[in-house]
């Protein structure tokens, strides 16, 4: 029975390993989109413009009361349909298909972009103000006083939230093999279907979900050890 | 915008609204039991059922819940044993395994926020129980239950809602809720935003009123937090 599990020819462990690899290339695409739509969303939420805080929020109450599921099918069956609208806006009249990898990173990504939203914005704001005060007191310019008092200690409070982010987009990414992408939950279900062993497959899929999520936990672990060591502990 | 299809695709999705409550109440309920009983497995202090009950806690946080899901649905009917034994005929039926899964799942979750809740209720007042005269057994039903039940409400909150979300994904299992026939009928006419709409919709207004439930069990549980009138 381990057979299936080879390398061999008979065996799924190749296409696994892939499936695996394209679920990490998708959740880090996603991870990586939704922050920069988090930040974005976190800045709006923080403007003093009207518009842009409704928007703000709009987009993230919305985008975490519906289903994930609603979210990917919206874009698998509308993403090329927008881009073609988008496109045709621009001037250029053919129609363009949106692929797979593209349809899953920019769902997951969007999910993934309200959750980040929210973190983003609890860490922006728990910078104490008075430090941005004395960086204006000191003569700094706004991008200065971005770039040196207000990302570098945004980073730091905005790793543990941002690590439960992590976690829930690789798991969404499960997700967006109803698109049929090659992730692996996709191979996993292919490989049950042929082989008529779903159990086995299933809890490889398992095992290898667990292996991802322990893996990146111990990362974002270390990672948070390393931002804080200027902190001193009381 | 097709608002005549709008309208018209409401009363379809509003059908599949009967099976997705019956989904989140159902799993929710049976949710509870399995989370009860493992945050007291993780409080025992008996060593092996405590590792056992954190890897099942692990496992179920860990992975995703559609690989759960199509665990239970495709992977137990390959067992002989299972085939014959007297659950089969539950877990034949695709609504069973989507509420087992279902359960498993978010009996993981809230079992974390109860364990924490309970961990949480200041030993002084089991103390202060215990010199009374109360049996660890009274005071853990008077003392520590009702204030861990008032202190794990707002995360339990989340909880909800993600469960609300996760019943979507029943519809992989053949499971005709409310993203089920949302998903067939944008197949059929292919008006994706219009049915995007009125079924994210409904699950905004399942999500409010679930908010607004907890919070209300909150108002309720903290009468000492509310001005006198």
């Amino acid at each position: 029975m381990l057979e299936l599990l080879s390398f061999g020819p008979n065996g799924w462990g190749g296409q696994l390993l892939m499936g695996t690899a394209m679920t990490v290339a998708v959740a880090v695409s996603a991870f990586a989109f939704g922050i920069l739509v988090g930040s974005l969303g976190a800045s709006a939420k923080l403007s003093h413009s009207m518009t842009l805080n409704v928007v703000a929020d709009v987009y993230t109450t919305i985008v975490r009361g519906i289903p994930e599921l609603l979210v990917i099918y919206l874009l698998f069956f509308g993403g090329s349909g927008v881009a073609t609208a988008i496109a045709s806006a621009f001037g250029y009249d053919g129609r363009i298909d949106l692929n797979a990898f593209t349809i899953g990173v920019l769902a997951v990504g969007l999910i993934s972009g309200a959750y980040s939203t929210e973190v983003i914005r609890g860490a922006v704001q728990s910078v104490p103000f008075g430090q941005i005060e004395a960086a204006r007191a000191c003569g700094m310019s706004r991008w200065l006083i971005l770039r040196r008092v207000l990302v570098p200690q945004t980073l730091r409070f905005a790793l543990p939230g941002l690590g439960n982010v992590w976690q829930l987009t690789l798991k969404d990414t499960a997700l967006v093999s109803v698109t049929a992408l090659a992730e692996l939950m996709r191979v996993t279900h292919l490989a049950a279907g042929a082989t008529r062993q779903p159990f086995l497959f299933y809890s490889t899929a398992a095992v290898l979900y667990l292996m991802l999520t322990t893996v990146s936990t111990a990362l974002f672990n270390r990672a948070e050890i390393s931002a804080n060591r200027g902190v001193r502990r009381a | 915008m097709n608002w005549q299809l709008m309208w018209d695709s409401l009363p379809r999705m509003l059908g599949g609204l009967s099976l997705t409550l019956q989904l989140i109440v159902g799993s929710l309920t049976l949710g509870a039991l399995v989370a009860f009983a493992v945050a007291l497995l993780r409080l025992s202090g008996n060593r092996v059922v405590e590792t056992l009950a954190a890897a099942y806690v692990f496992v179920f946080r860990g992975t995703p819940l559609l690989v759960q899901i199509f665990l239970v649905y495709y992977g137990l009917g390959q067992f002989e044993f299972i085939r014959d034994s007297i659950l089969w005929p539950f877990l034949r039926e695709p609504y069973w395994c989507a509420i087992l899964a279902l359960t498993l799942n978010t009996g993981a979750y809230t079992s974390e926020v109860l364990r924490g809740a309970i961990l949480s209720v200041p030993s002084g007042q089991v103390e202060a129980a215990r010199a009374c005269g109360m049996s660890r057994a009274l005071a853990f039903r008077r003392i520590v239950l009702p204030v861990a039940i008032r202190q794990m409400l707002p995360a339990y909150g989340n909880e909800v809602i993600l469960m609300v979300k996760a019943t979507s994904l029943a519809s992989t299992i053949t499971l005709m809720e409310v993203t089920g026939i949302a998903r067939r009928m944008i197949a059929q006419t292919f008006a994706v935003f219009e049915l995007f709409i009125v079924a994210g919709a409904i699950y905004l207004v399942l999500n409010f009123i679930a908010t607004r439930l907890i919070k209300f069990a909150e108002w309720r549980l903290t009468p000492y937090l509310r001005a006198r009138a």
